[in-house]
């Protein structure tokens, strides 16, 4: 039986993933405009942050109106809630890559740093490959995917930590680093961070998919599990 | 067929009633196959299931107007407070357990007042002010007083429908029983009737079991502790309404409740 709601449930789904192929590009070109050091790649991720903000708009409104209209259950009501907070998370990404772009453009006025003390494409690889498959995890309700996704940000920690410590010595060894290590730092952290929002991502789609709410460890105690 | 059953949802909460391995049906037929239900005390019920699952014949078992019928058969065993059913006198047990229909059924030729002391005069109660104060006390609780108090010896069929199912509802706690059924008792209402009655059932479980068959699902979901869903007469699925809501076990209860049955 085709119902309204599938309609109305694929629709959500487009959005959703419309938004999160914007957010990857704009992962991309926020972290290709720092490694080649060209401010002009930024501007495609200040024109999409504009289409992604009106798509968390659109998504909240699609999902009050299923949930005023169909009065959903179950599996159905679980991915509506995670369809609401997944907006939160890719809006937030969104974010991010827009700080990216504008520290990466305070940077570019300064002198070149070694490259290898912030390994940006690697990060960079990493939080849009995390991104892409948390949404694929979604739509596929694919649980290992999400998993896996969950894994990966151990890595993305990592490179973060290292990043820093290096960043931090470099600035104790020469004062004059200072301003443009902190920058790195920051970038750093905001690509650490797109990897946190994935991983949130994730963890909704194992809600949605098997009622187990897996954050912070508190499986036991939920009501659905 | 892999059944989710038996299985008491709270260890900690008394049974008020209890089925094993209970079938009934018509003839030849058998409507509801080897059911093991329990039900805890103070707590609402639902039962929910597409039409003809045997949602209704099975809470007509637990005060054997079941057998109304001609035909009825039953199999198995059900327990009130411990006690088999079927070894009490059948008035009895249906002072014990009262039910209400989906249609408002209020004494058509009688009066309000009528209708709520009926049981009490057919039970032999002479004292005016004995009946008087009894009638008063279930119109309370029914939570109709307020809206009647003054028009007690009119017509009970003038009421609106919502007033004239809670008239129903006091007609059955007149004779104190300690557990409700209610069979699909909103279904000929209104919104504003329906929350009237909702609200009374979430106040009489204070002191009453109540066992709720109902098409509305959202009602189930507002309204009850436990929620079992039947199909073709088996109890796919029983246990706290949250879980059954949020989370189900069986495939078949979530196609059900989600709409995607059929």
């Amino acid at each position: 039986m085709q119902r309204h709601f599938e309609e109305a449930e694929r629709e959500l789904k487009d959005a959703l993933l419309q938004m999160g192929s914007l957010t990857e590009e704009m992962i991309h070109f926020a972290t290709k405009a720092l490694s080649e050091r060209n401010g002009e790649l930024t501007q495609k991720v200040f024109e999409n942050e504009e289409q992604v903000n009106g798509l968390h708009i659109e998504v909240d409104e699609k999902c009050l109106k299923l949930i005023a209209l169909h009065q959903p259950t179950a599996i159905d009501l679980r991915m509506i809630l995670a369809s609401v907070k997944i907006n939160s998370e890719l809006e937030r990404i969104a974010d991010q890559a827009v700080n990216i772009s504008q520290n990466t453009l305070h940077v570019l006025k300064e002198p070149k740093l070694d490259e290898k003390l912030l390994d940006i494409p690697r990060m960079a690889e990493i939080a849009k490959a995390m991104v892409k498959d948390s949404l694929d995890a979604f739509v596929q309700k694919n649980v290992q995917l999400a998993k896996s996704v969950i894994q990966r940000d151990n890595e993305e920690d990592r490179l973060k930590s290292e990043s820093f410590h290096e960043l931090t010595r470099l600035m104790q060894n020469d004062s004059s680093t200072i301003q443009r290590a902190l920058i790195y730092i920051l970038i750093g952290r905001n690509l650490e961070r797109i990897g946190d929002h994935a991983t949130n991502i994730a963890e909704d789609v194992i809600f949605m998919v098997m009622g187990k709410d897996i954050r912070h460890n508190v499986e036991a105690t939920s009501p659905a599990s | 067929m892999e059944m989710q059953m038996g299985k008491l949802p709270d260890e900690s909460l008394p049974l008020t009633i209890e089925t094993q391995n209970l079938g009934a049906g018509y003839g030849a037929g058998e409507v509801i196959h080897n059911v093991n239900l329990k039900v805890c005390a103070e707590r609402v019920t639902a039962i929910i299931g597409p039409s003809g699952c045997g949602k209704s014949t099975l809470i007509r078992c637990f005060n054997r107007m079941h057998e109304v019928h001609p035909a009825a058969t039953y199999s198995g065993r059900i327990m009130l407070e411990g006690q088999n059913i079927f070894a009490m006198d059948p008035v009895y047990l249906r002072r014990r357990v009262g039910m209400v229909f989906q249609r408002p059924n209020p004494f058509p030729t009688m009066t309000i007042f009528q209708n709520i002391s009926a049981g009490l005069t057919l039970n032999g109660e002479r004292n005016k002010s004995k009946i008087a104060k009894a009638v008063e006390i279930s119109l309370q609780r029914a939570a109709l007083w307020e809206e009647v108090k003054d028009k007690l010896h009119q017509p009970a069929v003038a009421l609106s429908g919502g007033q004239q199912q809670r008239l129903c509802i006091a007609r059955a706690l007149t004779v104190e029983p300690r557990t409700l059924l209610l069979d699909e008792p909103c279904s000929a209402l209104d919104p504003i009737a329906t929350a009237h009655i909702e609200e009374l059932i979430v106040d009489l479980k204070k002191e009453l079991t109540i066992v709720i068959v109902t098409h509305n699902m959202q009602q189930a979901a507002r309204i009850s502790d436990f929620t079992g869903f039947m199909l073709l007469g088996d109890m796919v699925e029983f246990g706290k309404t949250d879980k059954i809501f949020t989370n189900p076990d069986d495939t078949r209860t979530q196609d059900y409740i989600t709409g995607r049955f059929g």
